[in-house]
């Protein structure tokens, strides 16, 4: 097979800035052991274990103590999930039920968040009695909590009672004038507190409890949301503190905002970042082991990868189910086990089969973009894909770098209205990939991806994603398309 | 004349939670002051507790039937712009 290789002339998501460039394809791999074990099942943090496990968070936290400007308190939490979305309010009886149910009926499910629609810690009343619930009657489930960090100082010792041992803090900033242009006004000590003086206090009560629960010896994870001209060049240096407190992951998301979102900085438009900035940041902070298959899902989403069963689990249907969690845990440890099992096989073969022994070192890497719908392969039709996700492959093996929405981000001009057709804003999503992998593509596309400087290949349809990344690669260096330094891409 | 709620409240439950006279009722189609109970939260805080963590700009009215919380004054976004939003949004 031929391939046709243009590209960037400085690729977009080149990945190698600094650190976080190992030799294993697994992005986890530099972290301390006693961490992987413990993150090694949470969907939210290993994008393989996303691929088996499934998490789902319960609204029980209406209330906040803090203003952001990207969010619209009409809505969920623009942190942890998409903005404009309205989750089902629960009180801590209906969660417990409902987390037991979706845990029953599927069985991968592991981990239960509460992440909104407010701050969890301002309702330390509803959030601790749904935890307190879970932790006795389903303590097979790991228990996580995100919060804007106001208040995490005064909860440390109840957060460390329950089954909790993933802390998520979103932290924009360490610096308050930046803060300033980030939060209009926080409630503390029983007043509203504006500007500055807000930013300060938020500041420093984020940086002391991310340093309390590192002490207790909960993993701590930081969000940061990149708003451009207000945080981007901020950032890496927030990257650094966090890490020096012992932070394990930083995830950097990229601000959304929408005019009919009613938020400050929809209505003001503020633009997001685009992903080119986005990716170049992430390398910047790269040594912090950037959390990239980060989807931003929405806070009341049940499922797997990509999927979304939550209208399987409204309040009125699970009222009429009735469970045996007693059986249903027997059952998912059967499962877990399974899984751990099929996951030990997967990795053995993919070790052996993503080894390009033949490519050697200094060859330069290539983006690759995959169509899946999950289970780890390349199972899906171009046309059906709503994000790709993008590996790198190299002389020492493939790695997950980041993925790509189709719909999501704003890839053009600040105003993105005329962005062109589907296919088009597609095309731009994968700028810097030179191969995309999907089990199936129309010819339409086919054509106008080649024209692009994008190879599609649909020949590894059904295998595993980065054997076949892998393999293409090998292919690539075959055919001698690695010798040259990719030509300009026509985006 | 008490606090009061309007229909802008969309039932956070941050002001029932932080009201020291349990004044405030979840109620539908939103949140109540029990007129009765509120004390202005005098004697307890110098700040009207509700007012002062309602994130939502005209949902509580102090007792002389005023927005608390003026449009523009928690959001920062300029009550002209939201105007203007208002005028060409379908919703
Ligand atoms: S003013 Fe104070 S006492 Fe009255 S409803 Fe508000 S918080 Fe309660
Ligand atoms: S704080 Fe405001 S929006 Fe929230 S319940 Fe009270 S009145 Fe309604």
């Amino acid at each position: 097979m031929e391939l046709k290789v243009l590209g960037p002339a400085k690729p977009a998501a080149g990945g190698c800035a600094k650190g976080s460039c190992g030799s294993t394809a697994d992005q986890m791999a530099h972290l301390p052991e006693a961490i992987r074990d413990r993150v090694k099942n949470h969907p939210c943090y290993s994008e393989e274990a996303h691929h088996h496990y499934a998490r789902m968070h319960v609204a029980v936290a209406p209330a906040c103590n803090i203003q952001c400007n990207y969010c619209n308190r009409k809505y969920d939490c623009a942190n942890e999930s998409r903005p404009g979305v309205v989750s089902e309010l629960l009180t801590p009886d209906q969660a417990v039920r409902k987390t037991l149910a979706v845990a029953a009926a599927i069985p991968q499910m592991s981990v239960l968040g509460i992440a909104g629609p407010g701050d969890p810690l301002a309702n330390p009343a509803r959030t601790f009695e749904t935890f307190r619930q879970l932790s006795e009657t389903a303590p097979d489930i790991k228990l996580c909590v995100s919060t804007n960090g106001l208040s995490v100082p005064e909860h440390v010792d109840e957060l460390v009672r329950h089954n909790i041992d993933h802390v998520t803090i979103t932290i924009n900033c360490v610096d308050p004038e930046v803060g300033a242009r980030i939060y209009p006004w926080i409630f503390w000590k029983n007043r509203r507190i504006r500007g500055r003086k807000a930013a300060e206090i938020l500041i420093e009560q984020q940086q002391r409890g991310l340093e309390m629960l590192v002490a207790r010896g909960v993993l701590v994870k930081v969000n940061s949301v990149m708003i451009p001209g207000v945080n981007d060049e901020h950032l890496p240096e927030v990257s650094r503190v966090v890490k020096e407190k012992g932070a394990f992951l930083h995830n950097v998301m990229p601000l959304i905002a929408e005019a009919e979102h009613g938020t400050y900085y929809g209505v003001m438009g503020q633009r997001g970042p685009t992903q080119a900035e986005l990716t170049a940041l992430q390398d910047a902070c790269g040594d912090m082991n950037m959390m990239r298959h980060c989807r931003q899902c929405r806070a009341d989403a049940v499922g797997l990868l990509g999927e979304d069963r939550g209208q399987e689990f409204t309040m009125a249907r699970i009222d009429a189910m009735a469970i045996d969690y007693a059986a249903a845990m027997e059952r998912r440890a059967a499962i877990h086990a399974a899984i751990e099992a099929a996951r030990e096989d997967g990795r053995a073969q993919q070790a052996a089969m993503t080894a390009p022994a033949a490519v050697p070192a200094g060859t330069r890497p290539v983006l690759i973009a995959v169509a899946s719908a999950g289970q780890g392969l390349v199972n899906q039709h171009f046309g059906h894909a709503r994000e790709f996700l993008v590996y790198e492959a190299g002389p020492a093996g493939v790695r997950f770098v980041g993925h790509r929405k189709t719909d999501q981000y704003c890839v053009g001009s600040s105003t993105c209205g005329d962005a062109g057709t589907a296919l088009e804003r597609t095309i731009r999503a994968l700028a810097g990939c030179e191969v995309v992998l999907c089990s199936k593509i129309g010819i339409e596309p086919w054509g106008a991806l080649e024209a692009a400087g994008i190879q599609p290949n649909g020949e590894h349809a059904m295998e595993p994603v980065e054997a076949a990344a892998a393999a293409v690669y090998r292919e690539m260096f075959e055919a001698g398309a690695l010798d040259a330094a990719p030509a300009a891409q026509i985006a | 004349m008490a606090y009061s709620i309007t229909s802008l409240c969309v039932n956070c439950f941050a002001c029932m939670d932080v009201c020291p006279s349990r004044a405030i009722a979840e109620a539908k189609p939103h949140f109540v002051v029990d007129a009765r109970t509120c004390t202005h939260c005098e004697g307890d805080y110098a700040d009207a507790q509700c007012a002062s963590i309602c994130p939502v700009e005209g949902a509580i009215l102090d007792p002389d039937g005023l927005a608390a919380n003026p449009p523009g004054s928690l959001t920062g976004i300029p009550p002209e712009r939201l105007l203007a939003l208002a005028a060409c949004s379908p919703a």
